[in-house]
């Protein structure tokens, strides 16, 4: 649908601009940009122009986007200040605005169409086969492209029993993280004994550094509705449940417009499409617990009570919500559902490995050039997902390590790049594919302290109801603080490993059963970095502020005062062409000195474990070096 | 309870037909309407829904999203997901913390800003963020932290 090869092929007429209206692009101002737009194509009397727009790309960092059908010209960081070009030279006389063309961070080269960008061209889209494409605000457009469809075989042409079937065959598996086989999970409870079960949407996508059920829910909300009244008719279910984070008003708004839109197109609530199928969905928005993710403690939430897991069996296809049958879905696994009816168990099959089939949703982020969302093939190696698709660490640093599956996660290091990534050989990395986030790390980030981080989110957002999970935790996190405050001793290594061992075995769910991982992978794969910190008092990336010092160097300091201003707490002193000094017990290493220093002087330095030598107080910059161009703007000048 | 939020809370109950189920939409419709959930609030949804008071507490405070005391004018979120985390999230927390002189989960004297750390807030392509109300803040540093907070001091006007 992204058109022609060249912009030229198209008169001036029948052009339409769609402007994302994610979370990510709104939050820079995309709306004020589409308002604009508007008031501009209604001035030039552009009557053949339409301005749309669309859901989330997930590629929020080149945000806000917009792109120009039918020619397929995809613009990055729009401004409000762009519109009156935008709207002159392209939508009025068809000549492009090249200066807002993708710019390829890795090549420099500018990429007009949209087709072309490698970010997309080396994705296989299903889960977010819309996202981007269409006005999610709007059902006809979900209907234009096929819509319903799915749900209209399910429930005219096939049994329940075949649908279940048809996504056995297609070997499609959880996508919340867990990985079980999604056609037996609706086999179980459709067997079920009781009239009354629930079908429930997890929506709750609490592990920072994932986005893409938000972006799914905010840019294709009637896929996820789809996806959910096939279920619901699989398994014999009259009600349904999302339970969405109340973080993501934005995608909690769509999906109300799009149930509200779906019950009066006749695809939900009463008879559907005729049938004698009736479906009614409620949203239920979380409130602020991570552990809510978990099934069974996302069940008690809805029902009004502290969302604690308890333990298995029953299982919820035997006794969920309310004591009844109930079948729980992530927001992706659901989303590929329409899909699997409408193309069939085979063509899903095709895609991916043996036991991991169809594709895997990524929120590939930190420190890579291109970060966003990415849905590839399982099985891919990870190096194609990083350096092809992500373009690697930007500005030529080092990859030090990948950590996949969120706070419960593992890291992998850069001699696993070459692992095909599926459920099983993450697994056997130490690490999870869990709800598909994919954090970048490069040399400037500690290991220890990064481990540390994901531990004291599990460990803040561990329920209370196993001792393990509760205090083991804790402990593993004050030992964590002691290494990377340089107090570790080296028996805490083993300790760390005994503890986590605990932590697994004590805890019924998830959450403690995987918190170890980030503190496991890094011990197995980092240890000398464990080591450094303990024995040298040493942090090699120069991240854990206990253990780095900041000085400025008396042969490249010019004296401009720009730190020396800029410290927020005084701790630098030196006057107008005299060598600052950072007095090393006001010094609170927030690093604005280094931010800030010019980087024609890069007179600052970090380091770790060693000591720098520098006038014990301000001196004299040489006269020799003030040719090097020191003046001009210094605020003590 | 005072009268008006007696009255308030009168009129977002009814709209609820007293089912369990109702108590946490409830809680968040009132922290909507109040800014956080005054005792007589808890109590009287309490009463409503036939629950032991201790039984909404122990919900309410469960949560993260429900608040005991009453919030600042603007709420400055700080993102501390792990996409903002390897980008530097943690000195724009210090950052926040020294320029409005409070830590998370407390207010200013002034009552003009109260200050909270969130999970991730799914910008993390533009890490390290924050919030100020609902405007998010994209990839800031400590001096951007500084700038924005920087009449503060000299009189405790709001930034920006």
């Amino acid at each position: 649908m992204l058109g022609k090869e060249s912009p030229r092929d198209y008169p001036d007429n029948q052009r339409t601009i769609f402007i994302c209206q994610g979370t990510g692009c709104v939050s820079d101002k995309s709306v004020e940009i589409r308002e604009a737009l508007e008031r501009k194509v209604e001035e030039l009397e552009l009557k053949s122009v339409k301005v749309d727009f669309t859901g989330c790309h997930g590629f929020c960092e080149q945000g806000p986007i917009a792109f120009v059908e039918p020619e397929g010209i995809f613009y990055t960081h729009v401004s409000v200040e762009d519109v009156p070009e935008i709207a002159q030279s392209h939508l009025q006389k068809g000549k492009p605005v090249k200066r807002l063309f993708y710019k390829d961070p890795v090549t420099g080269q500018a990429v007009p169409y949209y087709k072309d960008i490698d970010f997309y061209a080396k994705q296989k889209r299903i889960v977010l086969r819309n996202c981007g494409r269409i006005n999610p605000e709007r059902i006809e457009d979900y209907l234009a492209i096929g819509g319903y469809q799915s749900l209209r075989k399910a429930l005219f042409e096939m049994t329940p029993e075949q649908v279940i079937d048809e996504v056995k065959r297609s070997g499609l598996r959880g996508r919340g993280g867990a990985g079980f086989p999604t056609g037996l999970k609706w086999e179980f409870c459709r067997k079920s004994p009781g009239k009354v079960k629930y079908l429930i949407c997890n929506a709750d996508e609490g592990d920072p550094g994932a986005f893409m059920d938000r972006s799914t829910m905010e840019a294709d909300p009637h896929a996820v509705i789809e996806g959910m009244a096939i279920a619901a008719h699989a398994i014999g279910a009259t009600e349904g449940y999302i339970y969405i984070r109340a973080e993501y008003p934005l995608a909690v708004k769509r999906l109300r417009i799009a149930l509200k839109q779906a019950e009066d197109k006749g695809v939900l609530g009463e008879k559907i499409l005729g049938s004698n199928f009736s479906f009614k969905v409620h949203v239920k928005e979380g409130a602020g617990a991570f552990v809510c993710g978990e099934e069974t403690a996302l069940m008690a939430s809805i029902e009004g009570k502290r969302g604690m897991p308890r333990s298995r069996p029953p299982f919820p296809a035997q006794s969920g919500l309310w004591g009844k049958p109930t079948n729980i879905n992530n927001v992706k696994t659901l989303a590929s559902v329409p899909v699997i009816i409408a193309q069939g168990a085979g063509w899903y099959a095709k895609i991916g490995t043996e036991k991991s089939k169809g594709t895997a949703v990524f929120a590939l982020t930190g420190k890579v050039a291109n970060s966003g969302l990415v849905e590839v093939p399982m099985g891919i190696p990870l190096r194609e997902i990083i350096y092809g698709i992500g373009g690697g660490p930007p500005s030529g640093k080092h990859f030090k390590a990948v950590q996949t599956g969120g706070p419960s996660g593992g890291f992998l290091p850069a001699s696993l790049l070459n692992l095909p990534v599926d459920y099983e050989e993450l697994t056997r990395a130490g690490s999870i594919m869990g709800s598909g986030g994919m954090i970048v790390l490069d040399e400037d980030n500690c290991i220890v302290e990064t481990a540390k981080f994901f531990l004291s989110f599990t460990q803040a957002e561990s329920c209370g109801k196993c001792v393990l999970c509760r205090l083991g935790t804790k402990q593993m996190l004050d030992i964590l603080e002691d290494i990377t405050t340089g107090k570790g001793k080296l028996e805490d290594i083993d300790l760390l490993e005994d503890l986590a061992k605990d932590v697994v075995a004590g805890s019924l769910c998830a959450l403690g059963g995987t918190a170890p991982n980030p503190v496991l992978t890094s011990i197995r794969y980092f240890r000398d970095e464990y080591e450094a910190h303990i024995k040298d008092k040493r942090c090699p990336a120069l991240a854990c502020s206990e253990l780095v010092s900041y000085y400025i160097l008396p042969d490249k300091c010019q004296g401009c005062g720009i730190c020396l201003r800029d410290c927020p707490t005084e701790a630098i002193s030196g006057g107008k062409r005299m060598v600052h000094i950072i007095d090393q017990g006001k010094c609170i290493k927030c690093g604005t000195c280094l931010d800030v220093c010019p980087t024609k002087f890069s007179a600052v330095v970090k380091v770790s474990g060693e000591k720098v030598t520098v006038p014990s107080k301000p001196i004299p910059v040489t006269a020799t070096k003030r040719n090097t161009g020191a003046s001009g703007g210094s605020p003590l000048d | 309870m005072e009268s008006n939020i007696k009255e308030q809370l009168d009129d977002i109950l009814s709209q609820y037909d007293g089912e369990g189920d109702d108590l946490i939409p409830i809680l968040q419709e009132a922290q909507e309407r109040f800014g956080y959930l005054p005792e007589g609030v808890m109590a009287g949804v309490a009463k409503f829904l036939r629950l032991p008071e201790s039984n909404v507490f122990g919900v309410a405070t469960f949560y993260a999203q429900f608040k005991f005391t009453p919030t600042g004018k603007r709420m400055v979120k700080v993102c501390r997901g792990t996409a903002c985390h390897v980008k530097g999230g943690e000195r724009i927390l210090e950052s926040v913390q020294r320029e409005l002189g409070i830590q998370p989960g407390q207010t200013t004297d002034d009552f003009e800003y109260s200050l909270e750390v969130v999970a991730c807030i799914g910008a993390c392509a533009l890490a390290p963020t924050m919030m100020i109300d609902n405007e998010v803040q994209r990839k800031m540093t400590p001096k951007k932290v500084a700038e924005l907070f920087s009449n503060r001091s000299k009189g405790g006007e709001n930034a920006r």
